[in-house]
């Protein structure tokens, strides 16, 4: 087995651990975690994808998309924390209500 | 530099996407300032849309590398017919709730940060309706969703924060599964644009998978059921312009997407019992929304439901264009959905939103005989209610017409009977609202002053829709130059 397939592997399995913690638990900043947790199993295989050039240079449009995921990942785990924290002040409680708007 | 050579064709997809930016980052700096550059700009980009429209009926469709870089590092622009009617209707929806937001929020304490998300939220979907690019297309959408979320919570209240985290827990996941479709056919083809995976030759192993975990993610941001679980409260919680602007444009972006993708890339290597498949989840969310909207016991909550259960006939595009006869009339009706539901729905939303300017709830069961206080919000929603049922002259009637014709000339009947059955339940719901709003009612109901403009913007929206049906040989002239096939 080469490493590049091994890496996608291993992206591949990230993203569904991350994908199974987010339906699974409650806590928003448990989610936030599972979501970043996936985001970095995409941005693994990604990186691995960019072995796809036969010569020594590995491809760099993999590379760039990583950088802008990156920036993307930051930007919405930072609003996201900014909401739990507001949904903690205004309603006490840390987990997502359920009751639907009557 | 004349005035010409700033507007050259090559440059309207640029201008197009920046003026909204660069108002956002003025009202980011100066917020007072910044709403009456927002406002300025609401005025100006139609214009700038309207030369793009003409632009490509004449010359066809148009491409642009951004800064001269070539794909694929470059930023690849590309604006034909189709692109040119969705920005067409972001610009008129979105120019017409930024008038209704300004008297909206003046009134109320206006939070600093509306004007700066607002205009964000419109680059972002001019961004996306001109994208070249997969990947760009993944930006472009975690902008748009990053603002539609950060404007739901604007509202504040317990239940409007609940709603905008489930809405940006679902908009996420929604993404990075695009994000990962991206990935896997970056990975088989070495190409990004959507124009050369149009080119590339046999289908790779992983091609189907890309297609599941794409349509996955922009399914669940176009709240297609079973994924719908998120738009009621977010949008029966955000403040009016807002909710109109969600669910007129904000859902359509991924269902765009879908579209281009599915007609230029996926179609010809997928198993077309996929698009039954997606047809049949069309027709639950037209039962299913419909339903619950009859239930509904606050009017924004049963517009909402009421989102979810049209989104479900965008998705009949897929069955109905299944056979090269039908495509096309099938790719016309559902354009025609999206168009007409854009303006009928931001009308009700807006419309809505007066009700509860003006009484401070939107319980339907106490809203009798408001028509005499507000007898334009209420024609408004009722022109918007004929066009969502889908009668003629308005642009629901030529949607459904169109569908109708590809049905029966697919031989696919049962559609044609779910399409029909549909229109009685949002002739039901419209109703339940109506038989109260309209009633007679001896005392005037108790409510405060609206300002005229938040009236008018939801009417002009209204007869928009009734237009789309008038105008049908432009339009339809329009979304085929440049067709995508």
């Amino acid at each position: 087995m080469n490493i590049p397939l091994l890496y996608e592997l291993v992206g591949v399995i990230l993203l569904g651990m991350g994908l199974y913690s987010l339906v699974v638990y409650s806590h928003p900043v448990r989610k936030i975690l599972a979501l970043n947790v996936s985001g970095a199993g995409v941005f693994l295989f990604l990186v691995a994808a960019a072995d796809r050039t036969s010569g020594p240079l590995p491809d760099p449009v993999p590379h760039a998309m990583v950088l802008t995921g990156i920036v993307v990942a930051v930007s919405a785990t930072a609003l996201a924390l900014a909401l739990a924290c507001r949904i903690h002040q205004v309603s006490g409680t840390a987990p997502l209500t359920d009751n639907e708007p009557e | 530099m004349s005035l010409n050579d700033i507007l050259r064709p090559m440059n309207l997809p640029a201008w197009i996407i920046s003026l909204p930016l660069l108002a956002a980052v003025v009202a980011v700096v100066l917020p007072r300032t910044g709403r009456w550059v927002s406002i300025f700009i609401a005025i100006i980009t139609p214009l700038v849309v309207f030369k793009l429209c003409i632009e490509i009926l004449v010359h066809g469709a148009l491409q642009m590398q951004v800064g001269g870089w070539q794909a694929p590092l470059g930023i690849q622009m590309y604006a034909d017919g189709l692109s040119a009617a969705m920005l067409a209707m972001t610009a008129i929806v979105i120019s017409c709730s930024t008038f209704y937001a300004r008297s909206y929020f003046s009134a109320k304490a206006a939070s600093p940060f509306f004007w700066p998300l607002w205009m964000f939220l419109w680059a972002a979907l001019n961004a996306l309706f001109l994208s070249g690019d997969i990947f760009n297309l993944y930006v472009t959408l975690e902008l748009l969703g990053l603002s539609a979320v950060a404007l739901v919570a604007l509202s504040q209240t317990a239940d409007a924060l609940s709603a905008a985290m489930r809405y940006l827990l679902v908009s996420l996941t929604g993404s990075l599964s695009y994000l990962m479709g991206v990935a896997l056919l970056y990975a088989a083809n070495g190409t990004l644009s959507i124009k050369m995976l149009a080119t590339v030759g046999p289908a790779s192993p992983s091609l189907p998978a890309a297609f599941a975990l794409m349509a996955a993610g922009l399914i669940m941001k176009s709240a297609l059921f079973p994924m719908h679980f998120w738009l009621p409260p977010a949008h029966a919680n955000a403040p009016a312009p807002v909710s109109a602007v969600l669910s007129a444009l904000v859902v359509k972006a991924s269902f765009y997407i879908l579209v281009r993708l599915w007609l230029m890339i996926f179609e010809p290597f997928i198993n077309p019992s996929t698009a039954q498949l997606i047809g049949m989840l069309g027709a639950f969310a037209v039962i299913w929304g419909s339903v619950q909207a009859l239930l509904a016991k606050r009017l924004k909550l049963l517009v909402a439901y009421s989102t979810v259960a049209q989104i479900g006939y965008l998705f009949l595009f897929f069955p109905l264009s299944s056979t090269p006869q039908t495509a096309h009339t099938a790719w016309q009706g559902g354009l025609y959905f999206v168009f007409s539901h854009a303006c009928a729905k931001a009308a009700i939303f807006l419309a809505a939103g007066t009700v509860i300017y003006a009484f401070g709830h939107d319980r339907i069961n106490k809203l009798h005989g408001i028509v005499r206080r507000m007898p334009v919000s209420m024609f408004a929603f009722a022109l918007a209610g004929v066009s969502l049922i889908g009668l003629p002259p308005s642009g629901g009637f030529i949607a459904k017409w169109l569908y109708l014709n590809a049905a029966l000339a697919s031989g696919q009947w049962w559609w044609s009977g779910l399409i029909i059955l549909g229109g009685l339940l949002a002739t039901a719901y419209i109703f339940r609202f109506f038989s109260r709003a309209f009633s007679y009612f001896p005392e005037v109901v108790e409510g405060r002053p609206v300002p005229k403009i938040m009236e008018w913007t939801a009417l002009a929206l209204a007869l928009c829709a009734i237009f789309l049906g008038l105008t049908a040989p432009a339009v339809t002239e329009l979304l085929n130059a440049g067709k995508p096939f």
